[in-house]
Order: structure tokens, then sequence, then C-alpha cells
């Protein structure tokens, strides 16, 4: 039996006196003849977060999720339920609206089984009292002092530090019996600044799978106040941006929002199995140039994305999306693997037990090429130099997707010239990757602050990439 | 409902009178609680089937002009102890704050009408099933190059909530939210697109037709295939009702009380000055029977009342809760929790109207991407929608973004349409403005 096991079955059944035998007894229950698959989901977790604005701690707050959902598929077909209270005879009604979805059937014995947990990407940790809450004000103060010491025309800090404690555990009549202990922090800095009637905005920030030392470690949280009002400065010089068709270079780690949107989701199992995707039916196809490897990779140590396992208790893996250009791989969680007949990648995440499991992503990177940044750069003679992004959206049937620039440049004769202000870039997937036409060799990640919404449900993801040319997006600027 | 009305009520009184325990000189808390059904059919067959069950439980707690929250989805005894020693435990740590605390007792609402919020939808799992089929086969029948289809979803939620603080105020109350909507995908040689269509009421017999809404989204999707770029260009710009309804949140974000103080807002010290054109009247409704976002108190438990945002284009009121009102040296507009029921009025021209008098220039039917900057109010988006010439629809277009700043646009509305938007708590019809900029080819 693993520790996370124990540790979860502490600290969510005991309190409410449930056993494995209980959990055992309530799968043989959902099992049964039209059942493919049945899974029990616990969870319990704790949230933390503070805010500082106008130089004082304004506000804290905590917050409790806990509860348990229960899924029942049998062939397409999926029954749901799930409750906040933990005892045995409220799970089993829930249990019994989920079942609902397959007619008939005799229960059958199940007996789950731990299984080894191979390896530890973060420690199972609680980072809300990892930092006193004298320290933890001490801290959100001096990034404030840090960021309003940078420059007078700085107006308005707003600091905010959020921690979370998730405990799950995960059981299903396969026999899988798996659980996690997930910390998960992020520090955040938004600052205005102000130059005559002119106000700009520029926020920064970071998080990990760690306790709350981590910011300060390597001058991690001053750092975010300093970039944050580097940004904000740079956008108060910002001339109008240009519109039209041109190249773009887009900067290392946060922008890799580009995969996210123009791969990323379209290669999800369950927008392929429907057949919904631009990217469906196309394994094996050329769908992005030559020069691009994308890879989700869960099982980066310490990441905001990484998971040791997904919520279906499957480890996560590093999976290839795309290889020189080529389609290799979707995304799977263990239901839309089992209608493709194919294995779960360990991508099948819920935002908590109330909402059911899906295939997600986790980090999602582009491999280094061999350009140096510089190079990428001298080679484009008018364009858009991108460093900067807001959020992103992506329409998965037309492969249409957009993110929005919130820090960029103008390129004029290859070399970086004006900030330009923010604008919203606009290509189709599947086309905008077969026009990358050079790949850094600086692969960048993000600084851990990613979040990632589909269907209603949010999960934290990470992405990353080195510099790369597109050599043609649509910026929308008002330039013409 | 009644029974389940009082349980709540009794627990917030607990909750308040726990929090007056543990030393706080204030306390407001919040409950709610809701369940409902929510299922989708896909090709004709069920997909999935999701009961849901939420509670909710919320707790501020002021020791003087300190202040400490905490909420919890578990409403065993054990978590709210939690809850209550950790929002009173942070207030220990948190600034002393001279603009903190409970709304001004004078201001609580002392009139609670039934404002008609609850109508459960009795139906069985077995009618809910065959209404969502009947919308999705409408949708797939419609015309061959509809392929695919991502199904027909039906949600029926009611719920319950409970506010209550330590002035005194208690208030609480009932209500449902039923919809209906379908999303399908359409093909054409290599185009394919997909589009959807929506019901929303807080009546289940006042929705739109099963049929109905799945014929829209069925249209919807056709109309888009074989979309197009067009080059850059400027043009006048026609939104269409339900996404201009993003332009006037987007407007009411500006006035918002903590944008204005943060300073973070492209409308600051805009009160009393022309924003709109004069022919432009805001107001919000907040008693509306049956509104979508009626209440008679918001969430500090200030009583709500009509309010008028823009008269003939200029701007009246911010919108305000107490704690941004104090920052402002004003007075709150009873909009903690945002605006309830606004609208804005329109001209005497539908949509093709509209059309008409723009006579060149580009439908929007959808924004993609979050390209709106509230501190300045640059705004640049991407947008599918039709080419128009001669006042009328030529072509679908795609993969094109608009850029422009929203004080020019708001300033630049030439007509709000007839087409009234009502399935959300901010409604208007189209929008003409008069031009933007297009980048394309």
């Amino acid at each position: 039996m693993s520790d996370l096991i124990q540790i979860a079955q502490e600290t969510i059944l005991a309190p409410v006196g449930l056993v494995e035998q209980d959990l055992d007894r309530m799968l043989g229950e959902l099992t049964g003849s039209g059942v493919d698959a049945a899974d029990l989901y616990f969870q319990s977790s704790r949230l933390e977060s503070w805010v500082l604005e106008d130089g004082i701690i304004k506000e804290g707050a905590h917050n409790i999720e806990q509860g348990a959902g229960i899924r029942v598929i049998s062939g397409e077909k999926t029954g749901f339920a799930y409750s906040d209270e933990l005892q045995l005879p409220t799970l089993q009604e829930a249990a019994r609206a989920a079942r609902a979805i397959a007619r008939s059937g005799a229960d059958q014995s199940v007996h789950i089984a731990g299984m080894p947990v191979s390896r530890q990407l973060y420690a199972p940790v609680n980072p809300l009292p990892s930092l006193s809450e004298i320290e933890k004000i001490d801290l959100l103060r001096r990034v404030d002092n840090e960021a309003r010491q940078q420059d007078s025309r700085v107006k308005q800090v707003i600091v905010s530090l959020v921690g979370a404690h998730d405990v799950i555990l995960v059981a299903a009549i396969d026999g899988t019996l798996n659980a996690d202990v997930r910390p998960l922090i992020r520090l955040n800095v938004h600052v205005i600044v102000e130059q005559g009637s002119r106000r700009e905005q520029g926020s920064s920030g970071g998080g990990a799978r760690e306790n709350f030392d981590y910011f300060l470690q390597e001058d991690r949280a001053l750092g975010y106040a300093r970039e944050a009002v580097r940004q904000a400065l740079v956008n108060l010089e910002a001339v109008d941006a240009p519109a039209g068709a041109m190249p773009v270079v887009l900067g290392p780690g946060w922008p890799g929002v580009l995969l996210h949107e123009a791969v990323g989701h379209g290669l999800e199992g369950d927008f392929n199995r429907k057949g919904t995707s631009a990217f469906s039916g196309r394994m094996g196809e050329q769908v992005a140039a030559t020069c691009c490897t994308v890879v989700d990779d869960g099982t980066l140590p310490g990441r905001r994305g990484s998971l040791n396992i997904d919520d279906e208790g499957t480890s996560s893996q590093n999976t290839v999306l795309i290889e020189k250009g080529i389609l290799k791989g979707y995304m799977q969680d263990k239901h839309n693997a089992r209608l493709m007949k194919v294995a779960s990648t360990g991508n099948g995440r819920r935002e908590s037990y109330a909402h059911l499991p899906m295939p997600r992503m986790t980090n999602t990177y582009m491999l280094p090429g061999e350009h140096v940044p510089e190079e990428i750069i001298a080679s484009v003679d008018k364009g858009l130099y991108a460093v900067n992004f807001g959020g992103g959206q992506v329409d998965i049937t037309s492969g249409r997707f957009v993110f929005s620039a919130s820090e960029a440049y103008l390129i004029e004769d290859g070399k970086v010239t004006r900030p330009v202000k923010g604008a919203t870039l606009i290509g189709n997937g599947p086309e905008a990757m077969t026009k990358v036409s050079m790949v850094g060799n600086d692969l960048k990640l993000d600084a851990g602050v990613g979040v990632c919404g589909k269907e209603g449900q949010s999960v934290p993801v990470g992405v990353g990439q080195p510099t790369l040319k597109v050599d043609e997006l649509i910026v929308g600027g008002t330039e013409q | 409902m009644e029974k389940r009305k009082s349980e709540l009520q009794q627990l917030v009184e607990d909750l308040l009178g726990e929090a007056k325990q543990q030393g706080a000189s204030a306390a407001e808390a919040a409950v709610s609680s809701d369940a409902g059904l929510s299922l989708t059919v896909r090709l004709g067959e069920t997909e999935t089937i999701e009961h849901t069950r939420d509670n909710g439980l919320g707790v501020t707690v002021y020791f003087g002009q300190r202040k400490g929250s905490a909420s919890t989805s578990d409403l065993s005894p054990q978590a709210i102890r939690e809850t209550v020693e950790a929002a009173c435990n942070f207030a220990r740590y948190t600034s002393e704050d001279p603009c903190s605390g409970l709304a001004d007792a004078h201001l609580m609402a002392t009139d609670l009408p039934d404002l008609q919020l609850y109508h459960p939808w009795k139906q069985s799992v077995e009618q809910a099933i065959d209404l969502a089929i009947r919308c999705e086969t409408a949708a797939r029948e419609l015309d061959p190059r509809i392929i695919n289809s991502e199904g027909a979803t039906l949600n029926s939620h009611n719920g319950l909530q409970v506010y209550g603080n330590t002035h005194g105020f208690i208030g609480g109350y009932p209500s449902s939210r039923h919809s209906l909507s379908c999303a399908v995908v359409g093909k054409q040689d290599d185009s394919m697109q997909r589009d959807y269509w929506y019901t929303l009421s807080r009546q289940g017999n006042q929705l739109e037709s099963p049929e109905h809404v799945g014929k829209v989204a069925a249209q919807r999707t056709i109309a888009r295939l074989k979309a197009r770029q067009i080059p850059t260009q400027q043009a006048p710009v026609v939104f269409q009702a339900d996404v201009a309804v993003g332009l006037l949140r987007s407007f009411i974000g500006a006035i918002r009380g903590s944008a204005l103080y943060r300073k973070a807002s492209f409308l600051l010290d805009h009160l009393g000055k022309p924003v709109f054109p004069e022919f432009v009247d805001i107001h919000e409704e907040p008693h509306l029977p049956m509104g979508l976002a009626s209440a008679s108190y918001d969430s500090e438990g200030v009583a709500t009342q009509r309010r008028n945002f823009i008269k003939n284009g200029v701007l009246e009121s911010y919108v305000l809760d107490s704690y941004a009102a104090r920052k402002l040296a004003m007075q709150t507009t009873g909009n903690a929790g945002g605006v309830r029921n606004l609208r804005i009025n329109s001209g005497g021209l539908d949509r093709e109207g509209l059309l008409k008098k723009m006579d060149r220039g580009l439908l929007v039917t959808e924004l993609m991407g979050q390209g709106v900057n509230m501190v300045t109010g640059d705004y640049s988006r991407g947008v599918a929608g039709f080419w128009v010439e001669d006042g009328a629809v030529q072509y679908p277009v795609e993969e094109i973004t608009i850029a422009g700043n929203l004080r020019d646009m708001m300033l630049g509305l030439q007509e709000v349409g007839t087409d009234l938007e009502t399935r959300s708590s901010v409604q208007t019809g189209s929008w003409l403005i008069d031009k933007m900029m297009i980048a394309g080819e």
C-alpha cells in the first residue's frame, strides 16, 4: 500500500468512518451487465488566499471543498452523481442515480488494490502552513514595496497569494485504487502606472506544486514585481499595433499558449472520437512544419500542470503529439481511450468531484530547434515580435484560434524597434503550424500561472516553447 | 422548499451567532443549496445524465475594520466550525481598512416582494431526454450538410439562497433556471463549421420549442460554411444582439466601483459626461417578475431599485457596492453582486433595418479571445460573421479581427436594434458602430 493512499484514506475516509471495504461494496453495487466502467472519486481540499491592495492586507479567505463523485459508463453513455456529504447512505443514493444509466444487471464483487506509485513529481505537502501568517504578510508587503520602488509612475499594486492542498482518492471497478496529494501555489502581481493622462497595466506571477517558500527562493517573488512594472512601463510607450497579415516571431515560454490553442485542444481524445476536430482522422499525416515537435508532458517535477496520477488513477506520461510535423498521438482519458480502442495517456482530468473527467492537457510545449533567437528576428523585414500574452481561445471544428498579445514590438529590417499596444492574433491551427519556419534553441516553460477552461471546467496547466517564427498570422491592430 | 429555507435561515443565524461569540464585531453570511439535472443526448442517444447537488456557505467577519472570509461546500457541523474559525483567524492578520465593513444599516431592504423566480419543472428524466432528442433531431434533419453533432443538452436547476448579517437583516428566496441547447457540425467540401443555439428561462414552459432551438442551431451552422477572409480595411460594423451583450458588459465593467478606485478603467472621472450619443438610455430593473437577474436586495442586503446609468448619453451613476462607495466617498448603488436586468433602449430598426442603414460593412456574429483592455479601452478581438453589401448579407467571413477603442466605439454607436437578446441579465438589441479597423488577408 502506498503512502499516498494511506494519507488519502486518513484525510478523507477515516473522519467519516468509511473503510476500504465500503468502497469495494459500493463498486460492487455499480457493476453488472451493461456497465463498462465505473469509478468513485473522493476529494478533500483546502484553499487559502491573501490579497494586498493599496498597500494594506485587504483580504484573507479560506475555502473547503469536499465530496465524492460517482460515475457509471455503459457504452457511450455516462451516468454521474455527486455529493458533498460523505455519509454512506448519501453516497449509495448518488450511486443509484448514476447507476440508472445502465438499465439492468446483477451486482458483482469487486476488489480494489493499491498500485504503488513509482515516482513522486512533488512532495505530498500541505503548503498552507508552510509559512506562518506573519511570513505570508511580510512576503506580500515586500512584493508591494519592490514594485513601488521601481518607478514613481507606479500608482496601484495588487498582490495575491494563493495556496491549495488537494487530496484525492479514486477507486474503479477495473480494480484501480489510487490517490494523490497535490500542493499548488501561485503568486500574482498586477500594477497600474500613470504618466500624464495615460494609464497602463502590467502583470506577472508564478506558481508550482511546492511549499510557499518557493517564492522566497531565487528572488522569485520580487522578480515578479519588477517584471510587472517593466511590462507596464513598456506599454506606456506603446504605439498603435499594425493590422493585417504579417510574419510573427513569438518569444519563448508563455507564448506557448499558441500550441495550447492551435493544436492542443484539437488533439484531445473526445473531439477526435466524435470527429468534431479539425484534426480528426489525420493521424500519421503532416499537420505542421517538419521543425515542429510538440509534446504533452505531465511528468515534469513540481510543475503546475504536472500530476503523479490523473483523476482516473492513471500515471501521467510524456505523450508525443506531433513529431517533426507528423500527427502522432491524441490525449486520452479512460472513457475515450476505450471507445477508440487505445490506452489512456493519463490525461483524464476534472475540476473537482462535482465534475466529470475528460481529456485535458498537462504541460504542453514544443521541443527546441537549432536557431539562435537573434537569427530568427533578423530574418524578418517587417513583422511583429510578441513576448507576452493574455489568454487564448479555439474553435475546435474550424481550427480557428486567437491569442491576445499583452507585450509586443515591431520588427523592422530585422531589428526589434518600437513597442506596440496589445493586439489579438488569429489563425487556423493546422494551417498556422505548417507556416512555422524557424524554431529557436531556447526552450522555456512558463512561470506557472496557466488555467485552462473547457466545457466550464478549469484546471491548472503549463505551456512552453522556444522562440519561433510563423511566416503569416493576422495581427488585429488598428494601423493599416 | 419552505422547510429547507427555514433550515438555511437557521444556519445563517447560527453562523452569525458563532462569529459574534468568537469576538467578531460584525459578520455576514450567505448559504446556497442547488439541485438539478443536466443531460446530453448525441446522435439520438443519451450521452450523459448528471444529477447535480451543490451546497455552499460563505462567511465574512469584521473585527472592527479588519476583515476575514471563509467558505465551504461541506455543510457538516465540523466544516462549519472550521470555516468560522478560519475567517476569524484571517481577521487577526488583515490590515485596518477604514472602508471595510457591512453596508450601512439604514440601507437594508425592508420590503422583500416575491419576484416569482421559482418555477420547478416537473418532468421525468425520460421526458427530458425526449425533449433533447427532439431538439437534436430537428437540427440533424434540417440539411444534409449537417454531418455531425455535439449533441443537445437540457439543464434544469432549482436553488435556494439565504443571506443575513448582524444588522439583523435576513433574506432568502428559491429560484429556478432551465435551458435547452444544441450544437451541430456542418461540412461542405473542405469547410467544417460548428455553431449552437440555446433557450433559457426561469420557467420550463417559457422555453423556445426544442424543434426551434435545433433548427436555429443548424441554420447558424450552415450559414457559416465556406467562410472566407476579407482584406484589411476600415468599415462600419454591426454587432448582432447576442454578441453586443459583451459590449454592454464591458461598459458596465468600466463603471464598476472596484475598477474606478483602482484607476483601472477607461471611464475614470466620466460621471456627468457624455459617453454615448444622446439617443442612448441604459437602466436596470431589479424587480422584474421572473427576471433572470431579479433580486429585491443585493449581496450586502441593500435594497435594490430601478436605476439609470446612462440618460441621454450622459453617465449618471456608477455601479457600486458599499466598499467601493466608501473608497470613492460616495453612496452604494445597491450593486454588490452586479447589475440586475440591465437594458439599453432601442431605436425603431430591427436587425435587417440596421444592415440596410449600414449598407456596406461587417456583421459580427461571433467574438473570440479576451482582447479587451479595461484600463485603456483598447479593443482587439477575433471575429466571425458576414460581409454585407447593399444592405444585405453576401457571404460568411472568418479568421479576421476587429480593433478600436471602447470609448470611440461607444460614442460611435449609430443605432441599437429592436432584436432584443433576452437570455442574459444584460439585454440589448444589435449595435451599429460607425467604423472599426478590420484585419484580414
